[in-house]
């Protein structure tokens, strides 16, 4: 049995425009200890999604339409209410994110933020919770602990901040971290020691990650799972090794066409043409259809959606013949 | 911390000193002059009069000589409609407004912030847009409207309020509220802003996903960045608060600083209206660079800047 199990997960946003169908019908497991990529475009609705298990959307114009998200084999994230949800959230799954700069409060002290944690779901009293949260700073490689964390966001990089961020997600040795892009807005060099923390910290703890990102070289580096996602849906899913290996839907091989480094130089980079689908209109069939290049675009279902399927064991991905071929 | 304090005093004093003379010369483009009556008095005797007032003098003369009386012997000059010294009348009628303007603020804030935390919180609910709109007419219905009605609805009804007058503590109670209501208004609708700007930051969703409960969401999360506006708007508006009223002075009788104002004007007293305008000036000085203060106080980062500086 999984750690977490998120069958059939819908969020729409219901807005002026009309509903858009931001996450519809997602289905992913995380085993104790692992580490499962989500990758897609910019809004394909990955983090929706993993907002959508904590409860952290706003709500409206979100709305959880359907699906059910086990944890710990009795726990539906998606339907036990706020009360219940606030004693996984911080303590049993930590989240960090995307832009470190705006993630930490600039009106509060390091320290006053990081024993948040320890102080709401714990009990500890401030001294024992300080201390840990010296600790936890100096294993995330903050120099000096001791005298950084009596000082603000504003007086640490955004690399720094990043380590403040995991520091504070890991302080409750959650089961679960949910990193939702944590090293998109950091260089390229930072980018590399944030990940490397990451796993040494993952290792050390045991912690399952869930990983949401558009980089496919950071899928590569630290995921064992990847689920691919356009257009709110996945369309394909298998272990990182086969998929990088043996990419089967158009999306994935086009994503990976896509990549500057494996392009031969002074030609024009690839990309693929156009726009994600406008997901508040109902696509009638196969999303990606328009923009299937490396495929079959003629062969792609026009009436129906693809299913979901193991074309091979433990691959998985949208049955759609023009997409497969 | 020091240093900023000392510069923006000197900054305050500048801007004293372009008050006094933009008023100065105001005073003396005015029509008319402050020895005319209804009664025919003799030339000699309006000399005599000037003169006893240093009036006489040339205006670049008298224009210098203000300032270093009142650094040399911090003498306001002389009322020339009151024949007292301007000194004297401010010390006598500031304490009242003071008072008032205290209860005034002090209404305003327990009304006001609290109204508009709750309207943030409640964004787009019958809460919201129920006390936006009435904090809406409070900012639109003046104080010569609401004060005869406090009057005709409240004071005439319950035992112990007068409808006007200036002697028990219970007389405070009618021109704080006229006076605080408005002031409340602004900063209802301030603070929701400042609230709903903040409660919209990624740093409040990392709380969330941190586990903290909503109680704990505003009073620690959210409540020092929101008040920011309200702060910056409560420093002026309480300089203008405690430096009184002309309007609700005249309404409850109040013998407040606020009816000098208008009355010097009306006398041609220039000297009462130099005092007056200066003391006001002084007071938002005062008032902005606390308000500086607590916003540091709240805000790390511009602690920061400020000791940089």
């Amino acid at each position: 049995m999984p750690l977490l199990e998120v069958n059939n997960l819908r969020t729409y946003f219901h807005t002026r425009n009309g509903i858009v169908r931001a996450v519809d019908g997602i289905s992913f497991s995380v085993d104790k200890g692992k580490t499962i990529g989500i990758v897609g475009e910019s809004g394909s609705g990955k983090s929706v999604s993993c907002y959508s298990l904590l409860g952290l959307l706003p709500m409206p114009p979100g709305k959880i339409e359907s699906g059910e998200a086990i944890f710990d084999k009795n726990t539906d994230l998606l339907s036990c209410g706020e009360k219940v949800l606030r004693t996984v959230r911080g303590k049993r799954i930590g989240m960090i994110f995307q832009d470190p700069m705006t993630s930490l409060n600039p009106y509060m002290r390091i320290a006053d933020q990081i024993i948040e944690p320890l102080r709401l779901h714990m009990g500890m009293d401030k001294r024992s919770a300080l201390e840990k949260a010296i600790h936890a700073l100096d294993e995330v490689g903050i120099p000096e602990p001791d005298n950084r964390i009596t000082m603000y966001p504003h007086e640490f990089s955004g690399g720094m901040r990043q380590r403040v961020m995991i520091a504070m997600a890991l302080i409750t040795n959650p089961e679960i971290l949910i990193a939702d892009e944590p090293t998109t807005a950091l260089d390229v060099t930072i980018q590399k020691q944030i990940l490397d923390l990451i796993k040494k910290r993952q290792k050390e703890l045991g912690t399952a990650v869930i990983f949401i990102t558009h980089d496919l070289a950071v899928i590569s580096e630290i995921c064992e799972d990847v689920n691919i996602m356009y257009a709110g849906r996945i369309v394909e899913k298998a272990g990182a090794n086969e998929l990088f290996a043996n990419p089967r839907h158009a999306y994935t091989r086009s994503l990976l066409k896509s990549i500057p480094a494996n392009q031969t130089k002074g030609e024009k980079l690839y990309t693929i043409p156009g726009l994600p689908p406008d997901t508040s209109q109902i696509i009638p069939g196969c999303a990606f259809r328009e923009r299937n290049q490396i495929g079959d675009q003629n062969k792609c279902l026009t009436d129906s959606r693809p299913e979901f399927k193991e074309i091979e064991p433990n691959h998985w991905a949208q049955d759609c013949p023009g997409c497969l071929s | 911390m020091i240093r900023f304090i000392i510069n923006r005093l000197l900054q305050g004093l500048l801007v004293l000193f372009a008050l006094y003379t933009i008023t100065f010369f105001l005073a003396k483009a005015m029509p008319g002059e402050p020895f005319t009556t209804e009664k025919n008095i003799s030339e000699e005797a309006k000399a005599y009069q000037r003169a006893l007032y240093g009036l006489d003098k040339s205006m670049l003369e008298q224009y210098v000589r203000y300032p270093i009386n009142i650094i040399t012997e911090g003498s306001f000059a002389v009322s020339t409609s009151k024949g007292r010294p301007v000194r004297d009348i401010i010390a006598q009628s500031f304490p009242n407004s003071l008072i008032l303007g205290l209860s005034a603020l002090g209404i305003a804030i327990c009304i006001g912030v609290p109204l508009g935390v709750i309207s943030a919180m409640r964004k787009n609910s019958w809460v919201d847009w129920g006390s936006m709109s009435i904090a809406m007419i409070g900012i639109c219905v003046p104080a010569f409207t609401v004060g005869p009605l406090l009057q005709i609805y409240i004071a005439a009804h319950l035992p112990g309020l007068k409808v006007a007058g200036w002697g028990s503590p219970i007389d405070i109670i009618l021109p704080a509220l006229t006076l605080g209501l408005t002031t409340a208004a602004y900063l209802a609708r301030l603070t929701r802003g400042g609230m709903l700007e903040i409660l919209s930051q990624d740093f409040i969703r990392t709380a969330r996903a941190k586990g903290v409960p909503s109680n704990e969401l505003i009073t620690r999360h959210a409540l020092r960045g929101g008040l920011l506006p309200a702060i910056a708007f409560i420093g002026p508006s309480f300089a203008a608060l405690i430096s009184g009223s002309f309007i609700v002075e005249t309404i409850f009788q109040v013998p407040g600083m606020g009816q000098h104002f208008v009355n010097a004007v009306i006398a041609r007293d220039e000297f009462l209206l130099l005092g007056v305008a200066l003391f006001f000036g002084f007071l938002i000085v005062m008032m902005n660079l606390a308000a500086d203060i607590l916003t540091g106080v709240l805000d790390p980062r511009v602690r920061l800047e400020s000791n940089q500086k």
